[in-house]
């Protein structure tokens, strides 16, 4: 048979039916910001805005430090045919995404969403009108995305302000934080948020990436956009690392933790080397009661992608024993160019059970929508 | 094996490319400076659509600091992970010898010869002028 066919992949197995799954991070951009956002923003931001920009806590003014490697960190395929950014069209990520991988739950979290502005009440207004934009353009046309709740993190009052506003609003099923923070998240400034977010009943994912105004790595800035990538892993660590022995989880019992797009197979070693140096020095964090294993047991989940690819792949087996088969949650990044496949990222023998709860089940009891 | 023809040659000018399907595969095929090649088009790493990728040159460093570029656009790199394949041989560049794309050999007949078979030309009409890309699978 000699036939054209459409030149946007879609996904290698279709027509199959697939194993349903819970997709943790989708990322969605606005059409225009003229279009979608200026309709949630006040005339005197709008008028900032054309004025000003976005300002971030960084010493290079224009976008990321690190330029993405691929023009809007997209896979090359994702560019709607009717035009605009990856992700901004529904219809389009319905064809290539939410239908041929069997989406059941996604999970909305834009990017460019007023975190980590360095103006306040700009960061606050902003936040507001991707809110209501996430409702207005996705999860009200499309009941199978979910809504990531934005706040200017760095003003924990505004963000307790948003979070009271939104609580109960079931287009929302967490508040989404970024990894890079003006200071380790586990402090004081931050802990306001994480109270709120207990009181609404919602998780609080952190995503790697943000703007912090301190290197993207412990060691300074690098060279290479790789070694960014690399450093979202050393990055997340020490932010959970900051969390656990600030005694965020001892302060907020009931806190849920999603640390998104970081990777995983580094907790297991993060978790011995915690517990070594608590048993060793115990009184200077006297408020951290139980050995720091359990309180990241109990309080932290990480999404998968983007997934580490041991060779031989058996490996990640161990690792997630490690963890705990019921503390990942499934993610593809989509649109983004490191997006992991749910048909070929993890191409291992596992039980029917096992993997349910990986690609769906344990996204659905963490966000109590099984 | 057989060869079926899957497109007239001048649908793929140098440096263009055309994805097609042979019997229910999806198969890309190039034309570099009138060279044709074919490649499944299904990354081996998690199966990202090839023919949406981008055409690089080959760069190469012997030292930090050093480096080389040559072969320009004959280099396919996977639009989700960025990564290389040779489009001549279908060897990554990474590593050549372990991970490789299914590549088909790829042909061009005159109409002439089309027409007398043995080849499959099902979907569109093949005439004595012109020439054709056909693949061996």
């Amino acid at each position: 048979m000699n036939i054209q066919v459409a030149d946007r992949s879609t996904s290698a197995s279709k027509g199959k039916v697939k194993q349903a799954i819970a997709d943790c991070d989708i990322h969605p951009s606005p059409k225009s910001l003229e279009i979608e956002i200026y309709p949630y923003l006040s005339k005197r931001w709008r008028s900032y805005l054309e004025s000003y920009g976005f300002i971030y806590r960084q010493g290079f003014p224009n976008g990321p430090a690190f330029p993405k490697g691929q023009p809007d960190a997209a896979r090359r395929d994702a560019y709607p045919p009717n035009g605009g950014r990856p992700g901004s069209d529904l219809e389009f990520m319905r064809e290539q995404h939410l239908d041929p991988n069997n989406v059941q739950l996604g999970i909305l979290n834009p990017l460019k969403s007023g975190q980590g502005l360095q103006n306040s009440d700009f960061a606050e207004a902003y936040c507001r009108a991707v809110n209501e934009w996430q409702i207005a353009e996705w999860t009200s046309k499309e009941s199978r995305l979910k809504a990531s709740l934005m706040v200017p993190f760095e003003d924990a009052k505004a963000s307790v302000a948003e979070i009271d506003h939104w609580a109960g609003n079931p287009h929302f099923v967490q508040v989404l934080l970024l990894s890079r923070t003006i200071e380790p998240l586990g402090q004081r400034r931050y802990w306001p948020i994480y109270e709120a977010a207990c009181r609404a009943n919602l998780p609080v994912a952190v995503h790697a990436f943000g703007y912090g105004g301190t290197p993207v790595t412990g060691g300074g800035w690098p060279s290479f956009y790789i070694e960014e990538m690399v450093g979202h892993a050393e990055n997340t660590q020490s932010l959970l690392t900051s969390m656990v022995i600030e005694g965020v989880f001892e302060r907020f019992p009931t806190l849920k933790v999603i640390l998104v797009e970081a990777g995983f197979a580094w907790l297991p070693a993060l978790k011995w080397r915690l517990d070594k140096l608590w048993h060793r020095m115990r009184d200077e964090i006297p408020h951290v009661t139980r050995p720091p294993s359990e309180l990241i047991q109990e309080h932290v989940w990480l999404t998968t992608q983007p997934m580490e690819e041991p060779e031989p792949r058996e490996h990640l087996l161990d690792t997630i024993e490690w963890i705990g088969w019921d503390k990942l949650l499934f993610a593809t990044d989509y649109p983004h160019w490191d997006f992991d496949d749910p048909a070929r990222a993890l191409p291992l023998k596992l039980s029917k059970e096992r993997r349910e709860n990986f690609f769906l089940g344990n996204a659905l009891d963490l966000y109590g929508l099984r | 094996m057989a060869k079926y023809v899957v497109s007239p040659a001048k649908d793929i000018p140098p440096g263009g490319r055309k994805l097609v399907e042979v019997r229910g595969r999806p198969i890309v095929i190039f034309n570099l400076d009138g060279e044709y090649f074919g490649m499944l088009n299904r990354c081996p790493h998690q199966g990202g659509s090839l023919c949406n990728g981008q055409l690089v040159g080959l760069v190469q460093s012997t030292e930090p600091g050093e480096y080389h570029f040559s072969r320009q656009d004959e280099i396919v790199r996977c639009p989700w992970h960025g990564w290389e394949f040779d489009i001549r041989t279908g060897h990554s560049m990474c590593e050549p010898d372990r991970i490789q794309a299914t590549r088909y050999n790829v042909g061009i007949e005159a109409g002439a010869a089309v027409t007398e078979g043995p080849y499959v030309a099902e979907t569109f009409g093949v005439t004595v002028e012109e020439s054709y890309v056909v693949i061996e699978i």
